[in-house]
């Protein structure tokens, strides 16, 4: 038992008050779906909506912007996969010395806000609209830098809980060219990192409002904004809803690292 | 993986690899090719964006130089917005340091592969990192004008939290979802500082004649004080670029920094003035910069209490 730990009454009382705290509106929210506005008292009926043809209308926005942010996660989890992670194993086998200016490279898009970053992307995306279009996807080239950090450091884990190094020189002397050597040898080798990598990425673009808003595309968060002033219970639902989601994603990735963890150990 | 090779890996990681040093020389160039994708993305959608927000406020809509957009941040509205801001990132971020610490006090000795400390970090990483305009909606659902704690501290209590006006959707609303995903966000940084504390020290310090109390003042509380501090410094960054709550609960109104920049992006001219989205960013970058900088120099220091 660890000396420094509390008491069992202490913890107890903080977590009861700080559980509270964090259990109070997500209750509420969820009291606040089963709200019945037409006979009062409590009912299923805007969870009913849900599957409700007449409300389809309504609810047509938020299932749009959740198309668009999947295609969104989508494409920002191939440039992790195909830009990212090659890059980090690249630099790992023959550029060891560019690890430090790369990790603060990867680590910046924290101390750039997304809203500082989006003034400047917006002249970008007046371009890439007229070469490309205005489809919703080309967000995810944004998307690649707001995930930087998350994925490298979900990656970096396992990049250096294996050694690729060894496994990279066994598979060259046994005559592999470097395409299988990546993919068929050091891929699987990282694969806990790469999933972890994925799946933030994923949480990420979920979540992701400031850049779509300001940029006018149809992602879930601004979906939700726009049909919360018809009805503000849908949103409420689709909070409580994708919360959850994010939840389980993270409590997969938590394991995925423990795995690492205990396989290095 | 065995310790074994691993140990062997962190040895080769300085010298070059004797196997692959021959055909390291021959493709040396080639190597450096394979950097260029990733580099020209970075450099286009990082690097590009940052250069363009800030240079942006140098210039006018027709690209002539100016410092006039700048003067635009001694405006005593740009200032006033400043001032919202930073008031509500240090209340906020303060409230979440200690909150947060206490969570991370109480989740000491704990099993870290428990059922609790398990969720309590998936939990951490939903509210700190991608709740945004979702916890606007969480609390416009609890304490919004129709709020079910809203309607019922008026119900069965007879209160009207509202009686002094709509505060919930103005910068005294953006308080409590703030600190909803400070405390969060604290937990996270916080708790490796915290768990690194050794109980070797609180064995010694026992041994020595001390006292639990003796312990935290003379060895926990100076130990853990760079750490508190950075993460108070990241937490008071991450409440001022946080742009999507406030986006969510303020609809109208430009109240502080990030919805300031809002209103010079969706409108032509705000305060009779151009390009006041790229001042404003500037502003913002030297503040976020600034705070961050000197996190990362004191979270340096602090992490040789973490080997």
């Amino acid at each position: 038992m660890n000396a420094l730990a509390p008491s069992r009454l202490t913890r107890w009382i903080v977590g009861i008050l700080v559980g509270a705290f964090f259990a109070i509106p997500l209750i509420s929210t969820f009291l606040y779906t089963l709200r019945d506005d037409k006979k009062g008292g409590y009912s299923l009926v805007h969870w009913a909506a849900l599957f409700d043809p007449a409300s389809a209308s309504m609810i047509k926005p938020i299932w749009t912007g959740l198309g668009n942010s999947l295609v969104l996660s989508v494409v920002t989890v191939v440039i992790v996969l195909v830009l990212l992670a090659p890059t980090m194993i690249l630099v790992h086998l023959r550029f060891p010395k560019l690890r430090q200016y790369f990790e603060f490279l990867a680590l910046l898009p924290i101390s750039i806000p997304a809203i500082v970053l989006v003034v400047g992307l917006s002249p970008i995306y007046l371009q890439i609209a007229r070469m490309m279009g205005t489809g919703t996807w080309t967000l995810a080239f944004a998307y690649g830098i707001t995930v930087l950090p998350f994925a490298y450091r979900a990656i970096q884990a396992s990049i250096d809980a294996a050694d690729l190094r060894t496994l990279a020189e066994a598979a060259r002397t046994l005559g592999a060219n470097w395409f299988s050597v990546v993919v068929k040898v050091l891929a699987p080798n990282i694969r806990q990192g790469l999933l972890a990598a994925s799946l933030i990425s994923v949480a990420v673009v979920l979540g992701e409002f400031t850049i779509a808003s300001l940029l006018n595309r149809q992602v879930f968060q601004t979906a939700m904004v726009v049909v919360r002033n018809q009805d503000p219970y849908l949103p409420a639902i689709f909070t409580l809803l994708a919360l959850l989601l994010v939840f389980v994603l993270l409590l997969i990735i938590g394991r995925a690292a423990r795995g690492t963890r205990k396989a290095r150990s | 993986m065995t310790t074994a090779v691993t140990a062997g890996a962190d040895a080769s990681a300085s010298a070059p690899v004797p196997a692959l040093a021959g055909t390291a020389r021959r493709s040396a160039s080639w190597a450096w090719l394979g950097l260029t994708p990733f580099a020209a993305y970075v450099l286009l959608f990082l690097a590009l964006p940052t250069v363009l927000a800030i240079g942006s406020g140098f210039f006018t809509k027709t690209g002539a130089f100016t410092w006039s957009n700048l003067s635009a941040l001694t405006d005593p509205v740009v200032l006033e917005t400043f001032a919202n801001s930073a008031w509500v990132s240090l209340l906020t971020a303060v409230a979440g340091a200690v909150a947060g610490a206490l969570v991370c006090y109480a989740m000491l000795g704990l099993n870290p592969e428990g059922a609790i400390r398990q969720s309590v970090d998936a939990a951490s990483g939903v509210l700190a990192q991608f709740g945004g305009v979702m916890l606007a909606f969480a609390f416009i659902s609890t304490i919004g004008i129709q709020g079910v704690i809203t309607v019922l501290l008026k119900d069965a209590f007879g209160i009207n939290i509202f009686a002094e006006g709509n505060w919930i959707y103005e910068v005294p609303g953006l308080l409590l979802p703030y600190i909803y995903f400070q405390v969060p966000l604290m937990v996270i940084t916080f708790m490796p500082a915290l768990a690194a504390l050794k109980p070797q020290w609180a064995e010694a310090n026992a041994t020595l004649g001390g006292t639990r109390r003796s312990f935290w003042m003379q060895i926990g509380f100076p130990v853990l004080a760079p750490s508190f501090l950075a993460s108070l410094l990241l937490l008071f960054a991450n409440a001022f670029s946080s742009y999507a709550t406030a986006a969510a609960l303020i609809s109208q109104g430009s109240q502080i920094v990030p919805l300031q920049i809002r209103a010079a992006l969706t409108s032509e001219t705000v305060l009779g003035r151009e390009n006041l989205a790229g001042a404003l960013a500037l502003g913002m970058i030297i503040v976020v910069g600034i705070v961050m900088a000197v996190y990362s120099l004191i979270q340096r220091r602090a992490a040789r209490w973490q080997a």
